[in-house]
């Protein structure tokens, strides 16, 4: 431990944004780092408990206290070693994570935690500025092959492990390049996308092979893949999205957010909405966005930068309270009223709220009407309401994934969720020699949690292809 | 004393069962002598002998046979007039010193005596030995206790002649000893069953021997009274010696061969060492040769010291060996036992050369050791380098000696006294009975420094290592330094936790809280063979020693190389051996080593021995054997320094775990007589932190060369001096060898070396037997195989390179959680599930918490999670409903939190815990620290904050007599689960005000707990303080808290026979506010382990019955309660669960103060924090026993008290299976044996202090009106030294009325005569006066709470007080305030650790004032060495009329000044002033209780004594109480502004 009084001396301080006039103008990340002495002196708060809660909050379980430590004492190079250790991808966490860590942390119980993420993030942007990320190319070549289908985070870390492992490995993308959802579902004004391309450059570099393009169970069969393959990996994520089932939602201007998302990022990075698709906008329009999650906060940052005339987010939740009981749920990721970077740039939130109709004129949609919900989602009488919209979008999560194509012929069991069906001991699907990891076996979640099955399964089809546990997880 | 599992004893001892082990077995004693200085022989000295041991019965015990005594003898000059006469009938003896006795115990069966008699005679006639008859000496049995009886031996006495060929008595003693143990080994072949009831007490033609398992005063008649030997009170017995013992033994076995004394000796103490020095004695055999033996005759003799006998018995067979090879009984003893020399610097050259000369030739027998011995030309007594031992003698006008352990055994004239005098540490005194003179220490001394040019001699022999040059180069290894790293296991831990706080503060760090990870054979990691072997510690029967504090004892100086022949007494041939400073090895060092094996002319020659091998290729035992017989055959052909080495390491070789292969080739060498023919280095890349070193050591490693450590001390030196590092490593290793010897006791490496102070845990017996000869093992487990297995999959791993780890090491996690590291108990989740449920009592969130740790299907963590509870089904018994089962608020009732003192806990947590204990009615612990008197009286609204439980520790803070009268259950700490066998210290920066108070120290001045209780060397002295505790607070039940270790169980017998009324077993698990890393892993065992055996003892020695067991150290669940319950527990003792359930985050950050949620902090700040509520420990505790009940409902169990003890209940679960449990065996620790007819399983009835008809009673009852009334009484009695702990029972039944505040001075004004017992005036209420004429023994004014003690010499004594002993050890310890004057000389360890009292004596011993934190001590001459080490606070006074101050005291802590002659000045109590005022006030009190003649000359001639004396100044403590001062003129001066 850097300073063992660190915590009661040093004030915490955390990235900043930068103010919102300036950053709605553009879809470029606003978030302010930390001097490298800041970063130095929030890391000298960690208290490196004996118990570090943070360490087991956090789902790749960081070794956070001796990365603390390491840049505390000013060893960068060592810190970014350590991280590495445990987690292929930081950049991607130290931007979008919502860090269980820090609500994990033990500082969080009385105080502040540590800013676990913004130290997270600066480490790895460093590590890249001074070159030090560099293909990390196997020493011997196992000869066993083996196919990835979905460059998502999870497949993203699978892939890496297993071809560090000395495996060949290629990785199946539909979508014309990687990242899944960190590049399509995720604007960039969080995370911007060169971000995922340097990473798939290392990737590339230490011989993982990706094609993209090619819908697994469309475009090529799942047979073809298995002739060829000695393991294949299921990691396409969770893309069958909640749906509204109500009056008027067939009309137009009532889209999923992964409609919506995905065509602005496509326009931020030149990659273009395809042809065939209609163009989604919210320009000049009055957005409603249907869940509170961050997909819907995505929505929200998206609509004000395309220039929405206002923005409303409704949740069927009850508010929940400012302040947890922490004394009850620490440390855990508790429950209670957060207001994202997105909220704050200008949305109107109501919560409690369910909708009950959407309205239309010409197929058009005009208005949403709603009623007020009771704590057991129970309509309550005559709070019934109405609100302008132009486009409502639909963020309710997603509720497995989609089931048409590769799973159906794979045959892969599912389990009660939809999900396709395996533990997370060896992340063996009913198939021989089909693995599953990430959103698609755990349905919808974090990107951290991703990586962390990417690893773990990486790890088991090491252990299966090689009889050897050479892979940490 | 450590008694084995014997050969040659007379039955007694149960077989070694379940864990009960006779090894184990230990006593203590009281021990005299009364002589004749003139060698007069008369009955007289013999029946006072006799009256002596009589009034030593307090040092010795009973157990539940209150008619066995624990053993008890008399050994005297052969009584030649008395047996001409027994025997005449039979045959004529000729004139004394023409024939010898030889008295033997014979079985009292079957005729078996006639058989070994028959032996006897065939023995002695091939001997060519004239058998003049055997006589029967008769026995009076009648008064033997029932479990004695059995047992009785026929004791026959045989009278041979001295054969011709035997010139002079001295050959006679010699042919004598050849002869017997020609005899014994003849017997030892025949059937076991004989040879049990077979012992040898003496064989000689000078002395004889008269012992048995009887009552002191059974050995012989008393008057009236038959005693068990009928010829001694036959008036014809005459000696001019009697050498006396009474032994306190830790068993309840009738073992007569046991009984002291032995034949040349007796011993009050014990050979810590004893297993290294049997190991070192035996590997002599090669290497021995005396003219005094030839050949044929030292086969005889051989073995030295038989297997399997007691530790002085072991010590007696050493000594007979140099005296029959030639050396004065004196000269071997100083051989043996040095005092302590190696840093004294004011002694003499020549005698520190005649030091230093032996110390290769023999490793010292180290440990506390008060030995009587004689040859029966001359007689004395010597004690040990420590002096822990109380001997005090005196002699009188008419050349009589009387020497005890303390005075007052039997009446003398004191008018025909001429002096009183005690054994200094390291002194000795020995008589001259054939010259008729006493010869003073210091003759002695010069006598053998003077008899050759030692250090000729010795430079002849020795090469320091510095002096030899080197020529030798490593080559450099291929491998990256992480690479090499990975393959000897190395962590980040390592280095980040026990490598660089040892480079950068040169010391070890430390940590907190306890250790939660599991054991080496749980755990699923490869761990190094290191982690199996748990440290051995002291506890009761020893005392660990400090040192820091007493450094001047310890020495790691080691020798490498041949050792010399022990008998080579002309100094003919000599060995050649290096001699290095410290055994860690640097790197230049290690290359000297290997240098000398290039140039075979050298005088030592070296060889390298590859000790990597080949998996693929090779079998890791046959490759041992080889390096066996490679070591053996290299020595045969002349190799000096055996150097075993890892450094070929590759790829494909691989290291054998250098324990492993160290501990081999030493023990093969020892069975091949060759050990001390050659050095044996180590050099190995294993090796890094403390414990690896102690482990290589104490298995026969004279030297370490930790190369790959140092390489790893380089690389994270940085840009800091590389030597520096490494230097700063080597001192830190050292420190901490010197800490974990100490620990055990044990003051020299010399004799730590081979020792094998460790409990091995999870090993095989096989393995151990075959690897480690001699550890106890007590749950079997691993082999060679498994070993191997583990040794080869971690190299394997180092060398193949995980993807993403390439460059890191394994995360270690031992130290603190990680999710890739090593598992704890507790960790994230169970800790949240644990206070979520007490804080919202959901017994749901419970039963997670619960599962998590009570399931350990894929964590092992412990040894109960390999166990199973049986159902009542399983025993075709029924299961009860849940509604009958006792209910759950009786069974809180027997839950306790442990113990946190006041001080490492904040006030808000300690007081949540007592509350919370008080509501539900179990109890809470004060901890070490006292405690706030507010807390006595009850809350407004019924609460209470008192701990009922009053813990005393080695430091007495606040242990006052107030304090004590203030409790339920007096807890006398013996050990700590995390540092067992050492002491602590609070830093000044957590001793606010508030904790100063309690424990009466000043604000800001760090507090020292020394390792030992001074008061507590041995068992006796522990019956001595139960003693005091019980009479301060007869209501109180008296607790010993024990830390687990092999052979605890039977320090708890001991301890219940030394009257306690509770016993705690605390496992290794047990929390600490701070403690050095290496005691948090490596000592101690699980509570499984420590309880089941204490638990079986118990029940074997039919004492169970009467203590309570309380099980302590990492309970979590109502699961182990019941395990505990089961193993034999009735109560059971929580600490860290509770302080979780409080809200501790297990942050192990105890030790810094900055415990975020304010429990372990004094910071007001981090105070605030703290947000238990006595309900979360009450909901906790409830969860617990309901937990606890539904199992008693499965079992069968309406009633607690019925589950106690029932180990048939337990199981091992062969669901929870690994490959490195496959081998445990449970089956010893599940034995249950029965109980003793009227013995119960639990606790069942009180022990009998016997406390009803002493003086306090007296006292008390003559006191009334003064304690209900104020009104002044005045006393008289007389007193003896049977009037233990006298005030005691006064003092408390003043301070429960009147508090710590007491009475007004002189309110009870006692005047006493005579001897005081130990213990006069302990804990001394204030208002009390004691007044004695006479003298005093150990501990006068102990505790002192207020009141005033004066001891003078009789009215009628013509002794000098000034130059004469009046008050024994360790007086004023603990001292809280009050005032003593003592009109003589004090022994060792004058007020030590005194807090507050006043005192004037006339000379001390050594270590005065140590460990003192406050009050004032005037010494009006002589003080000892070491004064004032660990002095943080209080000032002395020394008159230092020779200007020798300035080489005895100890510079760490204290500086000394001149007295400040401040005329005008009015006495206050700013003890940075009126030096002058302060000591004529003392001095003139002194004069006026005691009217010493000393007292008056310098207040006769004030100015001019003035000068001579020197004021003693605690360095931190002055500069507290200059800003103490400087701040109390600031406000008043602004009080008056």
């Amino acid at each position: 431990m850097g300073k063992p009084t660190g915590f009661m001396d040093i004030e915490k301080i955390d990235r900043g944004y930068k103010p919102v006039s300036e950053r709605i103008s553009n879809y470029k990340e606003f978030v302010v780092p930390l001097s490298k002495e800041e970063t130095i002196n929030q890391a000298a708060r960690c208290m490196d408990c004996g118990v570090p809660y943070c360490h087991n909050g956090c789902p790749v379980n960081n070794q956070i206290p001796d990365w603390n430590d390491l840049v505390y004492s000013d060893d960068w190079k060592n810190a970014l070693e350590n991280l590495h250790s445990t987690n292929n991808f930081p950049e991607f966490t130290g931007r979008i994570c919502p860090a269980p860590c820090e609500a994990a942390c033990t500082l969080n119980l009385y105080e502040e935690p540590v800013s676990i993420k913004t130290i997270e993030c600066a480490i790895i942007d460093r590590g890249f500025d001074e070159g030090w990320i560099k293909p990390k190319i196997s020493r011997e070549k196992s000869g066993k092959r083996v196919s990835i289908i979905g460059a998502g985070p999870a497949g993203l870390a699978c892939a890496q492990q297993l071809t560090r492992a000395g495996h060949e490995v290629t990785v199946y993308e539909k979508n014309n390049k990687a990242g899944g959802l960190l590049r399509y579902g995720i604007p960039d004004f969080k995370m911007e996308k060169h971000i995922i391309d340097r990473r798939i450059n290392q990737l590339e570099g230490e011989g993982t092979i990706f094609k993209y393009g090619i819908n697994v169970g469309v475009d090529i069969s799942i047979d073809e893949l298995e002739n060829k393959y000695d393991a294949i990996v299921l990691s396409g994520g969770s893309e069958h999205p909640r749906d509204l089932p109500v009056e008027g939602r067939d009309l137009d201007g009532v889209h999923f957010a992964m409609e919506f998302l995905p065509q602005q990022n496509r326009r931020v990075s030149n990659e273009g909405v395809p042809s065939k698709t209609k163009e989604i906008l919210a320009t000049n329009k009055n957005v409603i966005v249907i869940g509170g999650g961050d997909t819907g906060s995505d929505c929200i940052g998206t609509s004000i930068r395309q220039g929405a005339e206002s923005v409303t987010q409704l949740e069927i939740m009850p508010i929940p309270p400012e302040q947890e009981n922490k004394l009850l749920t620490w440390p855990n990721w508790p429950l209670k009223l957060r207001t994202s970077s997105s909220q704050s740039e200008g949305a109107l939130r109501d919560f409690s709220v369910m909708t009950q109709s959407v309205s239309g004129e010409n197929g058009k949609v005009i208005g949403i009407n709603c009623v007020k919900v009771d704590e057991k989602m129970k309509p309550i009488p005559k709070t019934e309401f109405s609100l302008k919209a132009d486009l409502i979008l639909l963020a309710m999560g997603f509720v497995h994934p989609i089931h048409e194509g590769l799973i159906e012929y794979s045959k892969t069991e599912l389990d009660e969720r939809g999900n396709v069906k395996a533990n997370t001991k060896d992340y063996k699907t009913s198939a021989s020699k089909i693995f599953t990891a990430g959103d698609m076996r755990r349905g919808q979640s974090l990107v951290v949690w991703a990586i962390r099955e990417g690893r773990q399964c990486a790890s088991s089809v090491d252990y299966f292809l090689t009889g050897k546990r050479n892979l940490p997880i | 004393m450590s008694e084995k599992k014997t050969k040659f004893k007379i039955a007694g001892f149960p077989k070694a069962q379940g864990l009960y082990n006779p090894v184990n077995e230990h006593d203590a004693c009281g021990v005299g002598m009364v002589l004749d200085i003139k060698n007069r022989a008369s009955f007289d000295i013999v029946e006072k002998g006799l009256a002596m041991l009589c009034n030593l019965e307090h040092r010795g015990a009973v157990g539940a046979d209150p008619k066995a005594g624990d053993g008890s003898g008399l050994l005297i000059q052969i009584p030649h007039k008395f047996l001409k006469k027994k025997v005449s009938k039979n045959f004529s003896l000729p004139e004394p010193g023409n024939y010898a006795v030889g008295v033997m115990f014979l079985p009292n069966n079957n005729n078996d005596d006639e058989k070994i008699k028959k032996l006897v005679e065939n023995v002695c006639t091939k001997e060519k030995v004239k058998i003049l008859g055997w006589r029967i000496c008769p026995t009076y049995t009648k008064e033997l206790g029932w479990s004695v009886l059995p047992s009785t031996p026929i004791v026959y006495q045989l009278f041979i002649e001295r054969p011709d060929t035997e010139k002079s008595q001295d050959d006679f003693e010699r042919k004598l000893y050849i002869l017997r143990r020609c005899i014994e080994k003849a017997v030892l072949e025949i059937s076991d069953e004989i040879k049990e009831g077979f012992y040898i007490p003496s064989f000689s033609s000078r002395t004889i021997l008269y012992k048995g398992m009887v009552l002191a005063d059974q050995v012989g008649g008393l008057g009236e009274k038959l005693g068990f030997y009928e010829d001694l009170s036959d008036n014809d017995v005459e000696s001019s010696f009697a050498i006396i013992h009474q032994r306190f033994s830790t068993n309840t076995f009738p073992t007569w061969s046991l009984s002291q004394p032995f034949r040349m000796l007796c011993h009050n103490g014990e050979i810590n060492t004893v297993r290294g020095n049997i190991n070192w004695m035996n590997a002599r055999q090669k290497n021995l040769a005396s003219p005094a033996f030839s050949e044929n005759d030292l086969n005889k003799i051989w073995p030295i010291i038989e297997e399997g006998q007691s530790d002085t018995a072991s010590f007696d067979n050493a000594l007979e060996l140099l005296v029959q090879g030639g050396y004065s009984i004196a000269e071997a003893m100083l051989i043996m036992v040095p005092e302590a020399w190696q840093n004294n610097k004011i002694m003499d050259k020549n005698l520190k050369s005649f030091y230093q000369y032996h110390a290769p030739i023999m490793e010292p027998w180290d440990g506390p050791a008060n030995i009587a011995f004689t040859d029966g030309k001359q007689i004395g007594a010597l004690l040990d380098r420590n002096g822990l031992r109380p001997a005090r003698y005196l002699i009188t006008e008419d050349d009589k000696v009387i020497f005890a352990s303390e005075m007052g055994l039997i009446p003398v004239d004191e008018s025909k006294v001429k002096s009183k005098w005690r054994l200094e540490p390291g002194k000795m005194l020995l008589i001259d009975l054939e010259k008729g003179t006493m010869v003073e220490d210091e003759k002695i001394k010069d006598s053998v420094a003077n008899k050759r040019p030692w250090k000729k001699l010795l430079d002849l022999n020795q090469l320091e290592i510095d002096e030899i040059p080197n020529s030798y180069k490593e080559p450099n290894i291929e491998f990256s330094l992480k690479d090499l790293q990975k393959a000897f296991g190395y962590t980040q831990e390592d280095e980040k936790f026990l490598i660089n706080p040892m480079i950068i503060n040169g010391m070890e760090a430390t940590g907190s809280m306890g250790t939660d990870t599991p054991i080496a054979p749980l755990s699923l990691k490869n761990k190094p063979l290191f982690t199996y072997f748990k440290q051995k510690f002291a506890q009761v029967t020893n005392p660990p020693i400090d040192p820091i504090r007493e450094e001047m004892v310890m020495s790691i100086n080691n020798y490498i190389g041949p050792r010399p022949n022990v008998l080579n007494l002309n100094q003919e041939k000599f060995a050649k051996f290096i001699k290095i400073d410290t055994p860690i090895l640097n790197e230049e060092n290690a290359c000297k080593l290997k240098s000398l094996s290039e140039n075979n002319n050298s005088f030592m020659s070296s060889v390298t021995i590859d000790i990597t091998f080949d998996h693929e290729k090779e079998n890791i035992n046959d490759v041992i054997n080889k390096i066996c017989k490679k070591a053996e055959k290299e020595i045969n052909c002349g190799r000096t320094i055996i150097i075993l080495s890892d450094r070929f390491i590759s790829e494909k070789k691989i290291p054998i775990p250098s324990l492993l292969i160290t501990s081999k080739v030493h023990q093969h060498l020892i069975n091949r007589g060759l050990r001390t023919s050659a050095g044996l280095v180590v050099e190995t890349g294993e090796a890094r932190e403390v414990h690896h070193f102690c482990c290589l050591a104490g298995y026969g490693a004279d030297a370490i060369h930790p190369w790959l450590a140092h390489q790893v001390v380089r690389k994270l030196s940085g840009e800091n001096d590389e030597e520096k590092a490494v230097e700063n490593y080597i001192k830190a290793l050292g420190k901490g060898i010197k800490k974990v010897m100490s620990k055990m006791g044990i003051c020299t490496y010399q004799s730590y070396c081979g020792a094998q102070i460790f409990d091995a845990i999870g090993l095989s017996t096989e393995f151990i037997n075959e690897y480690f000869t001699g550890t106890s093992s007590l749950v079997e487990g691993l082999g060679i195989s498994e070993i191997e297995e583990e040794t080869i999959v971690r190299h394997l791993d180092a060398f193949s390179k995980t993807p993403g780890l390439e460059n890191l090491l394994d995360v270690g996690g031992e130290y603190a959680v990680r999710l890739r590291g090593e598992r704890h108990s507790w960790e994230s989740d169970n800790v949240r599930d644990l206070q979520h449920a007490s804080r919202s009592n959901n017994p749901q969130t419970y039963q997670k918490y619960a599962d998590s740790m009570n399931i350990q299907n894929e964590k092992l963590m412990t040894l109960r999670g390999l166990f199973k509870i049986k159902d009542a089904e399983d025993l075709s018994r029924k299961s009860v409903p849940i509604e009958e089962v006792e209910e759950a608020k009786e069974i809180v009732k027997r839950f306790a939190t442990g113990a946190m003192s006041f001080g490492s806990i904040s006030r808000e947590a300690h007081t949540t815990l007592a509350i919370a204990m008080n509501r539900i009615g179990g109890r809470s612990n004060t901890g070490e620290g006292g405690e706030e008197a507010d807390r006595f009286l009850s809350l407004e609204n019924g609460d209470s904050m008192r701990s009922s439980i009053k813990q005393v520790a080695s430091g007495r803070f606040g242990v006052t007599a107030e304090y004590l009268a203030n409790s339920d259950m007096i807890q006398i700490k013996m050990a700590q689960g995390a540092k067992p066998g050492e002491g602590g210290q609070l830093p000044g920066h957590k001793v606010d005000q508030t904790i100063a108070n309690v424990r009466f120290s000043t604000p800001g001045v760090g507090l020292i707990s020394p390792p030992p209780h001074h008061d507590i060397y041995s068992i006796e002295d522990l019956a001595q303080l139960i003693y005091d505790l019980k009479n301060t607070n007869p209501s109180a039940d008296i607790s010993v808290k024990l830390v687990s270790e092999v052979g605890v169980g039977t320090v708890a017998a001991g301890v219940s026979k030394a009257k306690a009324d509770h016993v705690t077993i605390s496992g290794f698990e047990g929390g600490t506010g701070a403690s050095p890393l290496t005691s948090i892993k490596h000592a101690g065992s699980p509570w499984e382990l420590g309880l089941a055996e204490t638990h079986q003892t118990l029940v074997i020695n039919g004492l169970r019955s009467r203590i309570t067991v309380q099980a302590d150290g990492g309970l979590k669940t109502g699961r182990d309660v019941v395990i505990a319950a089961l193993l034999g527990a009735d109560e059971f003792g929580f600490s860290t669960a509770p302080l979780i359930a409080t809200g501790c985050i297990m942050m192990r950050k105890c030790h810094l103060n900055t415990c975020p949620v304010g429990i372990a902090t004094q910071d007001p700040e981090l105070r605030k924090l703290f947000n238990g509520q006595p309900e979360d420990v009450i909901n906790f505790f409830f969860f617990v026993a309901e937990e606890a009940r539904s199992y008693m409902s499965k079992m069968g169990f309406r009633t607690f008290n019925e589950m106690i003890g029932q180990a048939q209940f337990l199981d091992t679960d062969e669901a929870v299976k690994h490959w490195k449990t496959k081998g445990m065996d449970f089956e010893k620790l599940f034995h249950k044996p029965e109980p003793w007819k009227g013995d119960t399983l639990y606790r069942s009835q009180k022990q009998d202090h016997d406390i009803h008809k002493i003086l306090d009673r007296k006292l008390i009852k003559e006191s009334e009106k003064a304690i209900n009334k104020f009104q002044p009484v005045k006393i008289n009695s007389e007193i003896k030294n049977t009037d233990r702990s006298v005030g005691a029972m006064l003092s408390g039944a003043i301070a429960k009325i009147h508090g710590h505040k007491g009475l007004a001075d002189d309110t009870i004004n006692i005047k006493l005569k005579g001897t005081a017992g130990q213990s006069f005036g302990v804990f001394l209420a204030k208002g009390v006066s004691l007044n004695l004429e006479g003298e005093g023994n150990d501990y006068v004014g102990k505790g002192i709470s207020g009141g005033r003690i004066a001891i003078y010499p009789p009215s009628n004594s013509k002794i000098v007080p000034e130059e004469n002993i009046i008050v024994g050890n360790t007086v004023l310890y603990g001292g809280i305030t009050g005032e003593c004057y003592f009109n003589g000389i004090a022994g060792e360890r004058f007020a030590v650790r005194n807090s507050g009292a006043k005192a004037v004596v006339e000379g001390s011993g050594d270590h005065c004032c140590e460990y003192m934190t406050g009050g004032i001590v005037v010494v009006l001459g002589k003080v000892g060495r070491n004064f004032g080490a660990g002095m943080s606070g209080g000032i002395a006074y020394v008159l230092d009329e020779s200007d020798k101050f300035k080489n005895l005291y100890n510079p760490e802590m204290i500086e000394l000044e001149t007295i400040r002659n401040t005329e005008d000045d009015k006495l206050t109590d700013n003890y940075l002033l009126h030096d002058k005022q302060r000591l004529e006030y003392l001095i003139k009190n002194h004069y006026r209780y005691t009217n010493s003649p000393k007292a008056k000359r310098i207040l006769d001639n004030f100015e001019s004594y003035l000068p001579k004396f020197i004021k003693v100044m605690p360095t931190e403590y002055k500069r507290v109480l200059i800003e103490m001062h400087a701040n109390l003129d600031k406000s008043k001066s602004t009080a008056k502004g």
